[in-house]
């Protein structure tokens, strides 16, 4: 498995939140190489790497799966759509923007309307999502016939590669994520290990996390790392509330994780001379940990973040080296904790 | 037609640099025309003999530029500050891929994300000065590999059918015209002698017309450009313009120029004596390279013809293909009309 070009093929499927199905498949493939997989009942994806043991730990390797989008809402007149987000946009890149919609019997390109400058007197803000107006080349009566309320709708990007080795696209939040924990789960399948280990590829993180909360649930892990992404410094932003590209896997300090965990990573990335940087954050993560942590009785629980620039766009831009050197980690961690589990015992 | 128009859509020709749409419609034009060059400012300038030569000599006129951007200074991180080369809507601007320099680097015109944003910058839509594009260097000297000040910047906007005859792309504005006029110059035996130009630099001023018009010394000139249709939801009946499906639009004046009475219901008349859809500019608003055309020496009648687009001057202007062949056989048809009178 090589970062990068799982990266591509990842961020190339469609999977808007509630409608992960086509990326799940494809990391499916993938990961039934390397044990057990099977879809739940919210379309999470949990592939048993290790089966759990009584009495021993069990590691859950999560991220999630879903990609921002639109939901059409309703069909105008005139035959243009109207949407509601699915995921929290950047609203100032609507306009003129080319997406698509993704209808039953397949994908109609459209373009978001942008009124034209003349017919705008003074400034105008950017417009709200609901707002907007899809414009897919139809009148009302064949609109309908090929597309209803409830299709999902994402812009139309291609995943390309930058100067400097990045490479940038929409949905790299969170299959970059979902690439880092898939190339753990491929270092850790040939070990040795006294413990379990599941990957799980999670659905709805970006409205409610349901799809984290459902498979930990079913997973029961003792431990579980979610893998997301976090902001990359860009010289617009305050330094101090961001990471860097190509510095390593974030490690998050935050109340509601693990601290032992926390500590035990930075052991790990240090031992290893894995690169790697800190985020703190004041309480509750905005990633699945917040959801997976109150399972049942309880789970240790950390984050590990992979930097990002320019986060719900579709010109996210990741460094894949971030990505593998976040894989290393999570597979140097669980090595660890496994063989210090095997000395207790 | 279609296929031409995807080529020449494909090609990157901000103002000022338009030498390799000028190389493709030369080449191709250039063995079936009378005469045919290219002019110090980079027009292509081409006479194409007909059956008669006109009492007053006709000019066919498109704009070979598109809206896009150029670089003007490299930051000490790497990122790269860029102006406007044409009117740009600085809404379409944010968030946009797009390439950079004869080297085609791959660029963001990225922001910080939307988490970390005031209410207040979320509402707002940055300003154009206040943007810089990201190509993947981390510093001036790695930028300085890829890029240079003064560096063409285009739109990534792929060649798109869709819907009901839609196309979708960047640079629709003027390429589609150029492909019209290139489709007349090689497709048909034309009733008179016609010169067309192929104009450089129309978004920032249209120096390139002038010239032209100076030089095909013209009686009447025909500015065969697309225009600003709002036929879209939100906008209110009578502030659409023009509508995408209903044919070649007509100007009777715009921000640059007030068209010539007759000439303008020659054009109506000519489309109704053959069946063509054709429809008028309802409103006073933009400009074309008839503002240049019709000041060239002593004054030449201006006419204005044009495809309605939707999202003009942004990476995704719409056409509707009807409207591309309605408007080619009224040029063809104006020709006749023109040369007989």
């Amino acid at each position: 498995m090589e970062v990068k070009e799982l990266m591509l093929r990842l961020s190339a499927a469609v999977g808007v939140s509630g409608r992960e199905a086509a990326a799940v498949e494809l990391a499916a493939r993938e990961l039934a190489k390397l044990g057990e997989v099977r879809t739940d009942s919210l379309g999470s994806l949990i592939c048993t790497v290790k089966p759990a043991r009584p009495g021993k730990k069990h590691f859950m390797l999560d991220a999630h799966v879903d990609e921002i989008g639109m939901i059409v809402t309703c069909i105008e007149e005139n035959g243009f759509l109207r949407v509601a987000p699915c995921g929290g946009f950047d609203r100032k890149l609507l306009l003129a923007s080319q997406v698509e919609v993704h209808a039953e019997e397949g994908v109609l390109p459209g373009v978001i309307c942008s009124i034209p400058p003349h017919l705008q007197s003074g400034e105008k803000p950017n417009p709200k999502v609901d707002e907007i107006f899809i414009d897919i080349g139809y009148d009302k009566k064949e609109a309908e016939r090929r597309t209803a309320p409830g299709d999902m709708v994402t812009f139309h990007a291609r995943c390309r590669e930058m100067a400097g080795g990045y490479i940038t696209g929409k949905a790299l939040d969170n299959r970059s994520g979902c690439a880092a924990v898939m190339r753990a789960a491929e270092l850790l399948a040939g070990e040795e290990l006294d413990c379990g280990l599941s990957v799980t590829l999670t659905t709805r993180e970006e409205i409610n996390a349901a799809g984290a909360a459902a498979a930990s649930f079913s997973v029961n892990p003792t431990h579980a790392i979610t893998v997301d992404v976090s902001f990359a410094h860009t010289p617009d932003a305050k330094k101090e509330k961001c990471g860097e590209l190509g510095k390593g896997p974030m490690i998050g300090f935050s109340p509601i994780l693990s601290h032992e965990m926390s500590r035990t990573l930075v052991e790990t990335a240090k031992e290893r001379q894995i690169p790697w940087q800190v985020e703190v954050m004041g309480g509750e993560t905005g990633t699945n940990a917040d959801a997976i942590v109150p399972v049942r009785g309880g789970i240790r629980t950390g984050v590990v973040s992979v930097p990002q620039a320019y986060m719900h766009t579709p010109v996210e831009k990741i460094d894949p080296a971030d990505v593998e050197n976040t894989a290393r980690l999570l597979a140097e961690y669980v090595k660890k904790e496994a063989a210090a589990h095997a000395e207790e015992n | 037609m279609l296929k031409r128009i995807e080529e020449l859509c494909a090609i990157d020709g901000v103002p000022g640099r338009e030498e390799a749409v000028a190389e493709y419609i030369y080449r191709q034009i250039a063995p079936v025309c009378e005469r045919c060059e290219i002019d110090p400012l980079g027009n292509v300038l081409a006479l194409k003999k007909g059956r008669n030569t006109p009492a007053r000599r006709i000019l066919l006129d498109a704009h070979m530029d598109e809206v896009g951007f150029i670089v003007t200074y490299i930051t000490e991180e790497g990122r790269l500050r860029f102006s406007p080369l044409g009117g740009i809507d600085p809404r379409v601007v944010a968030g946009k891929p797009v390439f950079v320099g004869p080297r085609r680097a791959y660029g963001i015109i990225g922001t910080k994300a939307v988490h970390m944003m005031t209410a207040e910058e979320r509402d707002k839509a940055p300003k154009i000065d206040e943007l810089t594009i990201d190509i993947g260097a981390a510093s001036r000297e790695e930028a300085e590999k890829w890029v240079s000040p003064g560096d063409p910047v285009v739109f990534d906007s792929d060649f798109v059918c869709f819907g009901d005859g839609f196309i979708k792309a960047k640079a629709l504005d003027d390429r589609a015209g150029c492909a019209v006029l290139m489709d007349i110059i090689l497709k048909e035996e034309l009733p008179c002698d016609t010169w067309f130009s192929f104009t450089v630099q129309e978004e920032i001023g249209g120096s390139g017309a002038k010239a032209a018009a100076y030089t095909v010394d013209p009686a009447i000139a025909i500015s065969v450009e697309t225009t600003t249709a709002a036929d879209i939801a939100g906008v209110e009946e009578d502030k659409k313009v023009c509508f995408l499906g209903r044919g070649p639009v007509i100007s009777f004046m715009d921000r640059g120029t007030i068209y010539d009475r007759e000439l303008y219901r020659l054009a109506l008349d000519t489309a109704e004596k053959h069946g063509i859809p054709a429809q008028p500019k309802l409103g006073v608003f933009g400009g074309n390279n008839a503002a240049s055309l019709h000041k060239a020496r002593g004054g030449v009648r201006p006419m204005a013809v044009s495809m309605p687009c939707r999202y003009l001057h942004t990476p995704s202007c719409v056409l509707k293909t009807e409207d591309i062949f309605a408007t080619r056989e009224l040029l063809f048809r104006l020709i006749g009309e023109l040369g007989a009178l």
